[in-house]
């Protein structure tokens, strides 16, 4: 038998295998709702639903000084868009409310305050509800900053009465910080959050549905009917890779129109080399979900290692929410071992930064690696089982 | 009902819980796959959970060279958090050390640093910050802003000069003295950790049943569906609530976050939640024709369920819409009540709030689950 009609009969055999795979695939609505339904759903909850951003956060205000200089603290704060001041009577109702989570902090003007301000001593105290530490620590920051240049512009306003003083000492300025955020001028985190979802889905898509379906045909025992066949199992995988390959990619467009149209989240790289990365990393996910469903076998335990390995570290070990330069090593060097922390890194880089060679070389080829390894890998084990 | 048919009733549901538990835990497989990833978690991601700064490196572009800009990134450095890894020479360097996420943040120091000072103008400091993560940059900005307002301070200080803050803020954070992350974080974790297994569990130990053929079995069989239901329901409440004690036992001993509440009110509102989230599960299972629709069923359902729990992200944050979303969403409830009772020491009454709509969602589930049972094989 010559080469020529070995090879053909390989493509004839991949298009048949490929066929049946997508029919399969086609026919259970279960498989559409997570390649499909669930991006859509995903896409509207990390475009609408989740903010790190704090915004009218409910601060009461408890005035105990009547004077206008003291009315004056609370009307600088209610220039800020982040709090919306609810004046409260007394420290006692204040804490009440606090205590009800119906605020997120209180501010408390003493009877002392203005009298105080006129010596250089005034005083005012910030409660913050620390039970969701990130927000309270946003919004203390931000208390801060606005009594802060309320004191600015009042120590301006009282500039007449120091100016003696100020006259004979010899001027000095001071050092203005002068802030440029790149990647993402307004600091909003839809633009971090989104790029991220691509990662989550194809990771969804990649290892936990591939896990379940293969994981599923070995239960059966309809993968070892095939294997008597005269395919051969390399045809096998990859018949059993291209539909979830396609599903992925799908989910991968629809993140890309969303992010762009929907949530006009800037895509200063480009576009192509964005493909190339994500096709890298949905075979990366693919191998992860064979690797698992040949060494289980078993729907029940791949589906709890599927679970246990894809969504969670994901979200949580990836750098998607939490930053990895603030973790200890030992879970920073966890994080750096999982594909999902490269893609991730250089996706928000494609999209926000741009074209940075060094970073899409370097996790480019870990990728690749990654790829190439848990694919031989599962064909490995795929053979030895079948032995 | 008499005396006898309650002894019957409970010997009943007895023997199918024990085969329940056999099934799940005879496996070697399956016991280490319901315990050891809990712990492990809870490790892991208590350590990864911070949002605040503990490590930010940067690049200084000092074109000053002056005692003062020296002084003032010597403060930047005796803060701990910030490591310089670059000393740039050029303009043009801060692109590359930024972009290659080298340092997060790189200063420029203006050449007349000392000249304007001392002319009494505002001299600039020029901060650049990698924003591609959003929440980081929100904090180093505040960081740096902080430690520079702090030097004016001491500048002016020390030539005699009045200080432009003259206002003093005490602050005190309730529930949380330092603001840590994780304090916010792992009470949330012993709820979602143990509800993802168990979610999982429940959907599919009907479907599983369903796909064997052994279901129909178990139809015929004296039980009713009222006592497979419980039958099917107690062993994966008591997986759940296992793995609740584990995480709570990482919480509270090794990260040691203080526990404010009482143990009762919290394994109350945990066996609440887990009642309705094995509610939830055996509806999945009920509907789904085999293992493998009950498990992507339950994806679908879960990835919307923890993300819009208030984990991670405040559901005061969510818009309107979303936000009565999560009305229906029992993790909800889970982590608002295990957060209060942990950090805030609430007692029963404070949480009944939360208890009421976890009540609700139990209460519609098993009752549909059971009729599910019977009902979709005609």
């Amino acid at each position: 038998m010559s080469a020529l009609s070995t090879r053909r009969g390989f493509w004839r055999r991949l298009l048949a295998l490929t066929k049946k795979e997508v029919r399969q695939l086609l026919r259970d609505k279960s498989n559409l709702a997570i390649g499909l339904v669930l991006p859509m759903v995903l896409i509207l909850i990390f475009g609408y639903g989740l903010s790190l951003d704090v915004s009218n956060a409910p601060v009461a205000v408890v005035l105990e000084d009547p004077s206008p200089g003291a009315a004056d603290v609370v009307s600088g704060l209610q220039l800020s868009p982040v709090f919306s001041p609810v004046p409260v009577a007394s420290m006692h109702d204040a804490e009440a409310l606090m205590r009800d989570h119906r605020i997120d902090a209180i501010v408390r003007i003493p009877s002392d305050f203005s009298s105080r301000l006129a010596a250089n001593q005034a005083s005012l105290q910030v409660i913050v509800h620390g039970a969701d530490a990130g927000r309270a620590r946003i919004v203390q920051t931000y208390l801060a900053g606005a009594i802060g240049q309320w004191a600015a512009r009042n120590a301006d306003r009282g500039a007449p009465a120091t100016a003696a003083t100020t006259a004979a000492a010899p001027p000095f300025g001071s050092i203005a910080v002068e802030q440029r955020l790149w990647f993402n001028a307004a600091n909003s985190s839809t633009w971090y959050l989104v790029p991220g979802l691509i990662v989550l889905i194809m990771t969804i898509v990649g290892a936990f549905l591939t896990a379940l379906v293969v994981a599923r045909e070995w239960e059966r025992g309809t993968l070892e009917a095939l294997f008597v066949t005269p395919v051969k199992p390399t045809e096998i995988l990859i018949a059993k890779l291209i539909p979830y390959f396609g599903v992925g990619i799908i989910g991968l467009v629809m993140c890309l129109v969303a992010a762009r149209l929907l949530f006009a989240v800037p895509m200063v790289g480009s576009l192509a080399i964005l493909l190339v990365s994500s096709v890298l990393y949905l075979l990366v996910a693919l191998g992860i979900g064979l690797l698992i469903s040949s060494i289980t076998k078993n729907q029940f335990l791949a589906s709890q290692v599927a679970l246990l390995a894809s969504f969670m570290p994901a979200m949580m070990l990836s750098g998607f929410l939490f930053d990895l330069r603030n973790v200890p090593l030992v879970v920073r060097a966890v994080g750096q071992v999982l594909p999902a922390t490269h893609f991730m890194e250089l996706i928000r880089t494609l999209f926000l930064a741009g074209n940075v060679w060094p970073l899409i070389l370097k996790d480019c080829a870990i990728l690749a690696a990654y790829a190439v390894a848990l694919l031989a890998l599962a064909r490995l084990v795929t053979r030895k089982r079948l032995e | 009902m008499n005396h006898d048919s309650l002894v019957a009733f409970a010997l009943r549901v007895a023997a199918l819980v024990r085969k329940e538990l056999l099934a799940i835990l005879k496996d070697p497989a399956n016991r280490v796959i319901l315990i050891a990833p809990a712990i492990v978690q809870s490790l892991l991601f208590g350590y990864a959970a911070t949002y605040d700064l503990t490590n930010v490196p940067y690049a200084v572009l000092d074109q000053s060279r002056s005692p003062t800009s020296t002084e003032l990134l010597a403060r930047l450095d005796a803060t701990g958090v910030f490591h310089r890894v670059a000393t740039l020479q050029a303009e043009a360097e801060i692109r590359d050390v930024i972009d290659t996420q080298q340092a997060l943040l790189a200063i420029r120091i203006g050449p007349r640093l000392e000249s304007q000072l001392h002319a009494g103008e505002a001299a600039p400091l020029q901060l650049v910050i990698d924003a591609r993560n959003s929440n980081t940059a929100g904090s180093a900005l505040a960081y740096v802003s902080a430690v520079v307002d702090a030097y004016n301070r001491s500048l002016r200080e020390r030539r005699g000069l009045p200080t432009a803050a003259p206002i003093e803020i005490e602050t005190r954070a309730w529930y949380n003295p330092n603001l840590e992350t994780r304090w916010n974080l792992m009470p949330g974790l012993i709820a979602t950790l143990s509800m993802l297994q168990t979610l999982l569990l429940t959907a599919l130990s009907v479907a599983r049943e369903r796909e064997q053929g052994t279901f129909d079995q178990l139809l015929v069989t004296p039980l009713s569906p009222l006592e497979i239901m419980i039958g099917k329901a107690l062993p994966p409440i008591l997986v759940g609530l296992t793995q609740a004690t584990l995480i709570l036992v990482v919480t509270r001993f090794w990260f040691g976050v203080p526990m404010a509440g009482s143990f009762v009110t919290l394994y109350i509102g945990l066996a609440m939640f887990t009642i309705a989230s094995v509610g939830v599960g055996l509806s999945i299972s009920a509907l789904s024709a085999n293992m493998q629709q009950a498990m992507l069923y339950t994806f679908v359902l879960l990835m919307p369920l923890v993300l819009l729990s208030g984990l991670t992200t405040p559901v005061a944050n969510m818009p309107e819409a979303l936000q009565i979303a999560t009305l229906a969403n029992p993790l909800r409830y889970a982590i608002d009540l295990v957060r209060r009772v942990y950090l805030e020491g609430v007692g029963l009454s404070t949480v009944v709030s939360d208890l009421i709509p976890l009540a609700i969602i139990a209460v519609v589930t098993l009752p549909a689950a059971a009729w599910l049972f019977r009902n979709r094989l005609v």
